[in-house]
């Protein structure tokens, strides 16, 4: 394991006291945490509480208050009411900077890592060797590597700039960064999700060994299969409340799902039809590639159909889905909507109505939403053009259009004529959905759409893309989630380097064929 | 294992991640070249000096408008400084020595103080910097013409001689020291300083820069007022120059457009975050090379401008065009 | 949600009430100093100078609503007054308004394809097309001033007053202004230039075709910076070196000033013309007063920063 441990914290409390919530006081404690944005509560009257030693996973929807806790805990915000207390003793924060000072360190999920800097400056960014003010380049680098070596990603360059690496390197790096700043309490926000396969392994690992040293541990995370592997104690909030503290292995996965959406949940995925003929195709791909990232990709979607695109972060995805969009220059291959071959130049060319494609894209905030506009607008974007007479836009025509959509996804909003920014993760992403469905398009692309989405609009969102393929869409859908992948996709073709490794129907689609393909695995027939 | 072949490989990246200054110095080293070559005097010191001087007071704003955009933002006041500071030196610079070393500090220390202005609004009044130092640029020449109404005014003689000739036996112009004195005193420690550093992180991510603890105010402002102080450097340059100070917008406006230009070939970003303020100094001698290459080639000076235009045009467009390198359309966008 | 919602309209309307309040504020201050100030000839006087920027001003605030800075302003103007005089000249009067209007809708169109399609920022591009019609325009001239003048409709237009006594440049600007606002408010171009200021991939990605909406913005704003300079030469009887100048800080700040956000995305045009009225308001004030040039460019500065601290302040950057 490492040899370069670092001695260990004065008040380090060994293994012995990690499982019993015992009489000793909390290392970090939050009393009575109140958090109110303008007329949003995001957290009311929280108490929460991690002891040292340990590995606390915080679960919850979106809009649970999760990301405002840890927010408030690593000094990002102040909390409106309430207290917080390290040892026994009341902090206040007026920035990271505080936080940070008292050993609390935050890896956010919006990476906190300046892409033009090398590796080295970020990794030291907030207290550099050095003195007068000045930088001790040389120490510096020296830290760097140090730290690199701790996190497995020894062959790193410091001096290489933050922008020229892979994002699940990007992401290691966030971590040293962070263990520069020798925590006493480290907090997690969602810290895997950008990672490889190898590398998730490398952070528990790195997790666990910082576990034995003493450091108290945030766990924020969607993906229960991580929690079960590393978390010793579960919190479950909901609507900005504290719902309940247990140790793991307490609750079965349905209890924890009911906690956090408070409901009894019992179909997860609507039924899937059964075929009699192979759909006609709708969009039809051939021999694509692209530079280096696509590479001879050939699938097709008929209609009515739900074909999955899986395997692991960055083989070509995005890639692929941007290319059919339009959105890529220089792609190879040929596309073939209907039948028809097509060339597709931009995303103007591939929603017109002859084409009738849509992409939801991967980052609502900054590519599917104009977030500051309202609802109203955002909803229109796409379609504006289907609305105008003479020169003019029908507004009657259009707002009506609009309402019936709201309705008909069920977006909660105050008044249309609201920001979007105002809504939540799920609500915004109905937005962005509602927004392809004024087009009527009949080839909709969807690139990881319940990402960071609490679990019942995810639902909907199933009972939507099954409702529009019955109704005879044709929908290519991106995910991370394999679960997603066997409950809602008719077919699934697993991506594997820029290529599609297999494609997977009916009862092949099972969780060890779509991981062993994502590893770029040749399982063994009937194995 | 460390990273391969340890010092080869990091000469390797620090040579890539210089790109755009390098280029600039071997665009300017071969047009100088043939500057010279083509002029009729050739390789003399009146030649050399002359360009060196001119060069070396765009070579100072454009220094000074370095380090606002490397936090993202821009300084369009920074020809009027150098402006207001001329009119100030060819008010107070003269006279006994002391008074000369008091005017001269007085000089800077008003330039150092313009630049704080424009920070100070930027960073405490959270205002945007094109249309905080456009206005501020019309404060300064306020300023200037109520220093100098008409042109006129004194510098010492002999420091004035001194700066604008040459050093170490006739062989180095003393602009050339002069410039090279600003750049080891004033711009590589900031750049090593965690100050200078922080402007970088501001440019590149501000989001991400306050939250690895960077002081992005105090980034901000002491760019700003740097850059007011090597306007000043500037402007006290100019007056050694010219003998005189001149209350002029024309002047200050160019300055301020072939700034932007020389940071622009000199590879830095506009954007912020990546460049320095070496590439802004070849992007400087550059631009000037130009116009004395229109000179010797014997162009019809009412075509001058035109052409000066259309090359300023062509070199930032080179420099900034990205279209051509970018294969996901989505990246234009930022 | 209500809080928000109106803070958002607050956040529009603010900067046009102050714009509007400090207007009424400097009437009364002008009143102080002459009598004659408030009366209705010198008011229509004021409107009839403030057109001129007024038009600018126009096209400007379309290329800033886009996010993007339009920096050619002072030499279009100056062809659009030298074009059409010249123009006049070449091939008859009735060319010179057309001619010169389409100098600047030229000039506009490579300012939109360097922004749009290059990608150069539209900073630097504009400055390079400033000094590339700077060098045509001394080319043309050959240095010295020009020495064609303006025809008796462009003096018409830019001087008489015809319809109720106002003057008929206002008219010209009323008109404009009607056709911004309806474009604006009620056309799909509008829409994408608000969408576009605010984001542009996210735009892109929803299948606009930015590229032509920013084209188009510029194209106007050139259109109307040369409408302003054939104006201006009506006005003085002839076009003259650097002409446009002095209209480059004034047509931004009234911009600014009238409550659109310099990175784009928000504003009206009621705010610009607020501002447009106010800067004019402003510079004749202090002419009125004799103030000296240097008093006028340190005030000028000073108002524009006062006013933008008291609304025009960004957000405090958190995670």
């Amino acid at each position: 394991m490492n040899d370069l441990q670092r001695p260990l914290p004065a008040q380090a409390t060994g293994p012995a006291t990690r499982q019993a919530p015992g009489p000793a006081p909390a290392f970090w404690q939050m009393r009575g945490i109140t958090k109110r944005y303008g007329g949003v509560l995001a957290l009311d009257g929280v108490d929460f509480a991690c002891r040292q030693g340990s590995i606390h996973a915080v679960l919850g929807e979106n809009g649970a208050g999760k990301s405002t806790l840890i927010k408030i805990a690593a000094g990002v915000v102040a909390p409106t009411a309430g207290t917080l207390s390290l040892e026994g003793r009341t902090v206040r924060f007026g920035g990271p900077q505080d936080a940070q000072a008292e050993g609390i360190v935050c890896i956010f999920q919006e990476l906190s890592l300046l892409p033009d800097l090398s590796v080295a400056d970020n990794i030291c960014m907030t207290a550099p060797p050095g003195r007068f003010g000045f930088i001790d380049a040389r120490a510096q680098r020296r830290r760097a590597e140090e730290l690199l070596a701790r996190v497995g990603c020894a062959e790193v360059n410091p001096l290489e700039r933050v922008k020229n690496l892979p994002l699940s390197r990007r992401q290691m790096v966030e971590i040293a960064k962070a263990l520069d700043r020798r925590p006493r309490l480290l907090i997690l926000d969602e810290a895997t999700s950008a990672l490889t396969a190898a590398d998730v392994e490398k952070v528990y690992g790195i997790l666990r060994a910082l576990r034995q040293e003493g450091l108290a541990i945030l766990y924020i995370s969607h993906r229960m299969h991580e929690i079960e592997q590393l978390a010793d104690t579960c919190s479950v909030f909901r609507n900005g409340r504290h719902i309940e503290t247990f140790a793991k292995g307490s609750k079965s996965d349905n209890e924890i799902v009911r906690l956090m959406i408070g409901r009894e949940y019992t179909q997860v995925y609507p039924p899937k039809p059964t075929r009699a003929a192979p759909p006609t195709p709708a969009l039809a791909v051939k021999r694509l590639s692209w530079g280096s990232r696509l590479k001879d990709v050939s699938l097709t979607v008929g209609k009515g159909e739900i074909v999955g695109l899986g395997g692991l972060d960055g083989q070509g995805q995005r890639e692929l889905l941007l290319a059919l969009f339009g959105v890529l220059r220089g792609v190879g291959g040929t596309v073939e909507i209907e039948g028809r071959p097509v060339k597709l130049r931009s995303p103007g060319t591939a929603k017109a109505p002859r084409h009738g494609m849509a992409l939801i894209p991967e980052d609502r905030k900054s590519e599917g939403l104009l977030l500051p506009m309202s609802v109203r607008d955002n909803i229109s974007m796409a379609s504006i053009g289907r609305f105008t007479r003479g020169l003019f836009i029908d507004r009657r025509r259009q707002d009506a259009r609009i309402d019936e959509m709201i309705r008909r996804l069920a977006i909660k909003i105050g008044d249309p004529g609201d920001p979007v920014a105002t809504l939540s993760g799920g609500n915004q992403q109905k937005v962005v959905i509602a927004k392809w469905l004024m087009t009527e398009a009949r080839i909709i692309l969807l690139n990881d759409p319940t990402r960071g989405i609490d679990v019942g609009t995810k639902q909907e969102i199933y009972q939507l893309l099954r409702g529009l393929a019955d109704a005879g869409a044709a929908i290519l859908f991106y995910t991370t989630d394999y679960d997603e992948l066997i409950g809602c996709c008719d077919r699934v073709s697993i991506m594997y380097a820029g290529g599609i490794k297999r494609a997977l129907t009916g009862p092949d689609i099972t969780e060890e064929n779509i991981v062993a393909s994502a590893l770029n695995i040749d399982l063994k027939a009937g194995a | 294992m460390s990273a391969p072949s340890g010092t080869l490989a990091d000469w390797r990246l620090r040579l890539g991640q210089s790109q755009g200054a390098l280029i600039a110095v071997a665009v300017f080293l071969a047009m100088f070249s043939l500057y010279i070559a083509n002029h009729p005097a050739g390789l003399t010191v009146p030649v050399v000096t002359t360009a060196a001087n001119k060069a070396v007071l765009l070579a100072l704003v454009a220094m000074a408008q370095t380090l606002p955009v490397l936090t993202g933002g821009l300084d369009l006041s920074v020809g009027m400084v150098f402006v207001m500071t001329n009119c100030l030196a060819s008010t107070i610079v003269s006279g006994e020595p002391w008074q000369v070393a008091l005017g001269i500090v007085a000089v800077l220390l008003a330039g150092a103080a313009a630049g704080f202005v424009n920070g100070a609004i930027v960073v405490y009044g959270r205002l945007q910097p094109i249309i905080t130092t456009l206005a501020t640029g019309a404060i300064y020449y306020g300023i200037a013409l109520l220093l100098r109404p008409v042109p006129g005014g004194d510098v010492d003689p002999d420091l004035a001689d001194f700066m604008t000739y040459t050093v170490f036996g006739e062989t180095v112009p003393t602009a050339l020291v002069l410039l090279l004195a600003v750049v080891i005193l004033i711009w590589l420690p900031f750049r090593n300083s965690v100050v200078g550093r922080g402007c970088y992180a501001v440019g590149s991510s501000e989001g991400a820069a306050y939250m690895s603890g960077v002081a992005i105010g105090r980034s901000r402002l002491a760019a700003y007022t740097l850059a007011g102080l090597l306007a000043g450097v500037a402007g006290l340059m100019l007056t050694f120059v010219t003998f005189s100070g001149e209350a002029s917008a024309p002047i200050g406006g160019t300055y301020t457009l072939n700034s932007i230009a020389a940071v622009v070939i000199g590879g830095t970003s506009l954007y912020g975050g990546a460049g320095g303020a070496i590439g802004s100094i070849f992007g400087a001698f550059i631009l000037r090379t130009i116009d004395d290459l229109l000179f010797v080639f014997d162009l019809p000076p009412l075509w001058q401008p035109l052409f000066q235009g259309v090359v300023l045009l062509g070199a930032v467009s080179l420099g900034a065009a990205r279209v051509f390198r970018v294969k996901n359309r989505l990246e234009l966008f930022n | 949600m209500q809080g928000l919602m109106q803070a958002g309209l607050k956040s529009i309307d603010r900067p046009v009430a102050v714009a509007f309040g400090f207007i009424v504020v400097l009437l009364l201050a002008g009143s102080l100093y002459s009598s004659s100030f408030l009366s209705a000839n010198y008011l229509l006087q004021q409107l009839q100078v403030a057109a001129f920027l007024g038009l600018i001003s126009s096209g400007v605030m379309l290329v800033i609503l886009l996010g993007h800075i339009d920096l050619s302003i002072p030499w279009l103007v100056t062809v659009g007054g030298m074009m059409s005089t010249a123009a006049a000249g070449w091939w008859g009067p009735e060319w010179a308004i057309p001619f010169g209007v389409f100098c600047g809708v030229v000039f506009g169109l490579v300012n939109g394809l360097g922004v749009a399609i290059l990608r150069v920022p539209s900073m630097i591009f504009t400055l390079g097309i400033n000094a590339v019609a700077q060098g045509v325009m001394v080319l043309h001239t050959g240095g010295f001033a020009p020495q064609d003048s303006a025809t008796p409709l462009m003096r018409w237009l830019a001087v008489e007053r015809t319809l109720l006594g106002i003057p008929n440049a206002v008219f010209i600007w009323a008109l404009l202004g009607v056709a911004i606002v309806v474009m604006l408010k009620k056309t799909p171009l509008g829409r994408y230039i608000y969408a576009i200021g605010n984001k542009e991939g996210a735009t892109y990605l929803s299948g606009v075709n930015t590229r032509l909406v920013i084209v188009t913005c510029f194209v106007l704003s050139g259109m109307c910076s040369a409408l302003a300079g054939v104006l201006l030469a009506g006005y003085s009887s002839k076009g003259y070196q650097a002409m446009g100048d002095p209209y480059l800080l004034p047509a931004i700040a009234a911009v600014v000033l009238g409550g659109t956000h310099i990175l784009g995305g928000r504003g009206s045009y009621l705010g610009t013309v607020a501002g447009v009225i106010l800067i004019s308001l402003l510079a004749s004030i202090l002419s009125v007063m004799q103030m000296p040039e240097a008093g006028r460019q340190i005030i000028y500065g000073c108002v524009i920063v006062g006013m933008l601290l008291v609304y025009g302040r960004g957000q405090r950057v958190v995670g």
